[in-house]
């Protein structure tokens, strides 16, 4: 298996995380995180809950500052750049948010508009061919009228993938984009993440928990445990590793470095006592 | 010595949060220009702040107009001046009533929504979504609702008192038999531009604080349901501390 801290060194990098110390109300949640993530591949970023996936991507995009180390996204540091050197590069990305962020002002159609209406002076008619495009894209062209309201939750992560795609960016990030996805969906947006990356030759971030599923698409994985990198390789790589946790993970089994069960007092005891 | 701890605690952070809400307000006159460009999210604003909140203004305008017309008859009639009903009604609603209790009844009504849109927004990543966007939420949702009411208070507060001298009217004229032609004539007679001023320079300043403590509280707020309820509440208590405080300073600078 490959060296955690090593680069995959197939391809230069598009993001690169250097050192990155982060507490929140004073718990530390990395201490000293070090990946890069190849351009043009897809990378998957995964580790039990709450080590910090999210906040990683949250980094990324420079929504959040970290207390010490840098993110680097194409060379620039997130943390140091101005607002509007900030929102240029935020145009180069898309983010799939966990429930999909949607505007729930704002009808289907609107939300995938959204991002040009905003920030381009196009024509009515070539932004309705560019969002029915990509809504045909995810498989709901025909929900362009409906309210978010009236999608179900995996439709909703749809239609946010399409707005996240809607300026085929050069980076996207995926928070858990297979979660609450029924069979035909998942298999949709597993080939979707897949040929993004082929085809438009999009940098891929997945945060994902769905170990099986990532192993279909991904180049590089890495594993995130205890504010640091514990493991990295390509899925085969990961699944076929010695190291406990990460067998753990990959296995889904209870028992292992990473306890299923919150601190507790004796069960028997709590049970039987007063 | 824990009194003393928490009351100085309880003052420090007040004293923070002030700051916050100045730093804030900053940046949404940074971000006012984008929300002047848009003029049609202000419109929405104003149509959701003002308009949505005609009918308690008019309805409470009503019925504050009438109480003042019964005490005002009541006590102008001991000294049987009840001639001078419409001008003490007039001053009454101008200078004071009118621009306090529509403040109260906006954040009540428009300032609680603007707290809980913007504070659902928040939980539901709404928020975030549009900063990875690289759309500014603060010119994009916040400075248009702080816009928006900003607009109403004044036009609110102004419905408020006319509303209000029709219900005074109401009552000592038509019920109570107060002579019409006395009504209005000793209006116009004691009741000066300087009054309405007075009045309009009111609604101005709460129409900023209400609509800046209802942005700036769901904006700020927890992302959690229980988050997004505290916000709503503290929008109506620290408004209606904030507009009695405002409204004493304004009137001993201005007497």
């Amino acid at each position: 298996m490959a060296n955690p801290a090593s680069a995959p060194v197939r391809a230069e990098n598009l993001v690169e995380v250097s050192g990155l110390h982060f507490d929140r109300g004073g718990r530390m949640i990395f201490g000293g995180l070090d990946l890069q993530i190849p351009r043009g591949r897809v990378t998957a970023i995964m580790g039990p809950s709450g080590t910090g996936k999210t906040t990683l991507l949250r980094m990324i995009t420079g929504q959040l500052r970290p207390t010490a180390g840098t993110v680097r996204v194409d060379g620039q540091a997130v943390d140091s750049l101005g607002r509007d050197a900030l929102y240029r590069l935020r145009r180069r990305m898309g983010m799939l948010f966990q429930n999909g962020a949607l505007l729930t002002d704002f009808d289907v159609f609107e939300n995938v508009a959204f991002p040009l209406r905003e920030h381009t002076q196009l024509p009515e008619r070539l932004i309705r061919h560019i969002v029915l495009a990509k809504l045909h894209t995810v498989g709901l062209r025909g929900a362009a009228g409906l309210m978010p309201a009236e999608l179900s939750g995996g439709m909703a992560r749809r239609v946010a993938l399409a707005r996240a795609m809607v300026f085929d960016p050069e980076l996207l990030l995926y928070d858990e984009p297979f979660a609450g996805l029924d069979p035909i969906s998942l298999g949709v947006v597993l080939r979707l993440i897949r040929r993004n990356n082929d085809v438009l030759g999009i940098t891929s971030i997945v945060v994902s928990h769905d170990v099986s599923e990532i192993a279909h698409i991904a180049d590089w994985c890495y594993v995130i445990s205890g504010g640091v990198v514990v493991a990295a390789g390509t899925p085969a790589e990961l699944a076929a590793s010695r190291d406990e946790l990460v067998a753990q993970f990959m296995s889904g089994a209870p028992d292992g470095p990473v306890p299923f069960h919150f601190p507790a007092a004796d069960y028997r005891a709590e049970m039987l006592g007063d | 010595m824990g009194l003393v701890r928490d009351i100085g605690s309880a003052l420090v952070g007040g004293i923070a949060k002030l700051g916050a809400a100045v730093l804030f307000l900053g940046g949404i006159l940074r971000s006012t220009p984008y929300a002047l460009a848009r003029p049609r999210l202000i419109s929405a604003q104003v149509h959701n702040a003002g308009v949505m909140s005609l009918v308690i203004i008019m309805t409470s305008g009503f019925f504050v107009g009438m109480v003042l017309g019964l005490q005002g008859y009541d006590a102008l009639a001991r000294l049987r001046q009840e001639d001078i009903l419409g001008a003490a009604v007039a001053l009454t609603l101008l200078k004071e009533l009118g621009p306090v209790v529509t403040a109260l009844l906006f954040a009540g009504r428009a300032g609680t929504a603007m707290a809980s849109e913007i504070g659902l927004m928040r939980a539901t990543d709404q928020l975030s979504a549009m900063e990875v966007m690289a759309v500014d939420p603060i010119g994009r949702i916040v400075a248009p609702r702080f816009l928006g009411g900003l607009i109403s208070m004044p036009l609110l507060t102004a419905v408020f008192n006319c509303i209000g001298i029709l219900g005074a009217f109401f009552i000592g004229v038509v019920v109570l038999g107060v002579d019409s032609g006395a009504f209005w004539t000793q209006m116009q007679e004691f009741v000066d531009p300087g009054d309405v001023g007075e009045g309009v320079l009111k609604s101005f300043v709460f129409g900023i604080a209400a609509s800046l403590i209802a942005v700036f509280e769901g904006y700020n707020c927890s992302p959690t349901a229980e988050g997004v309820g505290m916000a709503t509440t503290r929008t109506v208590v620290t408004t209606a501390i904030a507009v009695l405080v405002l409204d004493y300073m304004i009137t001993a600078f201005l007497l």
